[in-house]
């Protein structure tokens, strides 16, 4: 289980994660949701050690993220994995070398296995055939597809999702979201889906967490957050741009910026 | 009166207050850098061994900038000739020419200048390379595939430079010296076997040493702050290219400053 303990990060004057405590199930998806800016990956990234949090501490069984050597650091991240929102795929090397980076670097398996497990991992994600491509040379979804191919090579215990499903088309996000699930409930493997696609979320989570501001303000099943009589947690399942989350960030009035501004021509009384 | 008094001091401040800043901002820059630096350093021994990238680093700076390195030696020792057969010739002293183009050249043009085209050729790329693999988030990448990044990125570029400069710099004092030679001797008509016979006399092994450990020494710094640079560039591309400009300012004014350190210590 991973818990995270009063995790804050601020960044400059701005709380991007305030005092949040959160609790990932082992062998489960979590769901974190939210609209845009609301902390979802501020909240990734700390509990995956990407980011040290300002205050407070993530709880991998009995260890301490934030005190761990760099080297017990990386043991533990032999165990993870992570898709990036922009793929973050090695740009100088190809399709199988990125797929087959994690392999070639912890195991001493032969080339040719490496090959049959990169070719697996590739057909999970339909891009066999595909080996020699560069990451130049694919679209969005290939890179998000390659790069998911990447994150399950090593068949890890835990794999992080930052916004899996953006940016690609409704077939490409659906085989992604049904990859999270079938390879989540195969391996066991304890998934952490940051997502702000409602219905892709409710589908393939065992437990949501819905964040607001850098706070979580509901967190449940899918059914219990469906369920929710919550102002905010309706309007964001609905889609609502009236309601308790302003869509404008800005703190002054519009009409008042416009009419106070230097030069502005007033009409006489 | 008293007012113009307050604005002169409110001025005072503020250019005072700005200095200051920019001084705190670079010691802290300074402490980072080295921080990070030695921390890459530290790995040079952990496993896995780097000795490939290393190797492929070594290849990309070197072999990469030997083309421009022998362009600049080349021109180089063909002007020194020619502005110190001129000089020379007012004293009648123009069988020294090979001592002086040879001198100037291993002692100082070659270490500084070589220095100059290198962090122009590939410190830059270092930087920008690692800027765009933090914008990009592949060195993130790595962290999560257990790869640590100081060890993969930094470590083979400090090392590769540290050892790439020396070895370019001498490419560069033996073009230097030839094409003295064939301007000074085959264009001008100084006698060739007192250019290098005064070549032989005057040029003493601790000036090749000191050559050497310049260019060791500059090729270190050239690792260190464009390595730093891409690795802690503003992760945007405005960011990236900003990093990429102060990298090779903040390396060219540094080879100078340690250029003097050092040359005051040898001489």
């Amino acid at each position: 289980m991973i818990r995270g303990e009063n995790l804050s990060k601020r960044y400059g004057d701005v709380d991007a994660v305030a005092s949040t405590d959160i609790q990932i199930k082992a062998g489960a998806i979590t769901a974190i949701m939210g609209g845009s800016g609301s902390g979802k990956t501020t909240l990734l990234r700390l509990l995956s050690g990407l980011d040290a949090p300002t205050t407070g501490h993530v709880w991998y069984g009995d260890e301490d993220l934030c005190g761990l050597s760099e080297r017990r650091l990386y043991e533990l991240r032999e165990n993870m994995g992570m898709l990036f929102q922009y793929s973050a795929l090695l740009n100088s090397l190809n399709v199988y070398d990125n797929v087959a980076f994690p392999l070639h670097e912890h195991t001493d398996l032969d080339e040719e296995v490496i090959r049959t497990m990169v070719s697996m991992k590739l057909e999970q994600v339909g891009l066999r055939g595909f080996e020699t491509m560069m990451p130049s040379e694919l679209s969005g979804g290939m890179a998000k597809r390659v790069a998911f191919a990447r994150a399950i090579a090593m068949d890890p215990k835990i794999v992080f999702f930052d916004e899996p499903t953006s940016g690609l088309d409704p077939i490409s996000a659906g085989v992604i979201s049904t990859l999270i699930l079938n390879t989540s409930k195969m391996n066991r493997m304890t998934s952490v889906v940051v997502t702000h696609d409602v219905s892709a979320g409710l589908a393939i989570a065992d437990q949501v967490v819905l964040m607001w501001q850098g706070c979580i303000i509901a967190e449940g099943t899918p059914a219990e957050i469906q369920a929710s009589t919550d102002e905010r947690v309706r309007q964001f399942l609905e889609g609502r741009p009236d309601g308790p989350i302003p869509f404008s960030r800005s703190t002054t009035s519009y009409i008042d910026d416009l009419t106070h501004r230097p030069g502005t021509v007033r009409m006489a009384s | 009166m008293s007012n113009g008094m307050s604005s002169n001091q409110s001025s005072a401040t503020m250019f005072f207050g700005s200095m200051g800043r920019y001084a705190m901002r670079g010691i802290e820059q300074l402490g980072d850098g080295t921080r990070l630096g030695l921390h890459a350093l530290s790995l040079i021994f952990a496993r896995p061994w780097q000795g490939k990238h290393f190797v492929l680093q070594l290849y990309a700076l070197g072999v990469g900038s030997l083309i421009i390195i022998i362009i600049t030696g080349a021109f180089t020792g063909m002007v020194l000739a020619l502005q110190g057969y001129y000089t020379l010739a007012k004293f009648g002293s123009e069988s020294l020419l090979g001592a002086g183009v040879g001198m100037s050249i291993i002692r100082e043009l070659g270490p500084v200048l070589g220095a100059f085209m290198i962090i122009g050729r590939a410190g830059s790329s270092i930087t920008a390379e690692i800027g765009i693999m933090r914008v990009t988030e592949q060195t993130d990448a790595l962290e999560m595939m257990a790869v640590n990044p100081k060890q993969r990125i930094l470590l083979p570029r400090i090392v590769a430079t540290t050892i790439a400069v020396p070895l370019l710099v001498s490419i560069f004092d033996v073009v230097g010296i030839a094409t003295g030679y064939i301007v000074g001797v085959e264009m001008l008509g100084v006698n060739s076997g007192a250019y290098m016979a005064e070549l032989i006399a005057k040029l003493e092994m601790i000036d090749l040493n000191g050559g050497w450990v310049k260019a060791g020494v500059f090729g270190f710094m050239i690792g260190m702050i464009c390595t730093y640079m891409g690795y802690r560039a503003t992760p945007t591309t405005e960011g990236v290219a900003k990093a990429t400009t102060q990298a090779v300012v903040i390396a060219s004014v540094g080879v100078l400053i340690m250029d003097y350190i050092l040359t005051s210590f040898y001489l």
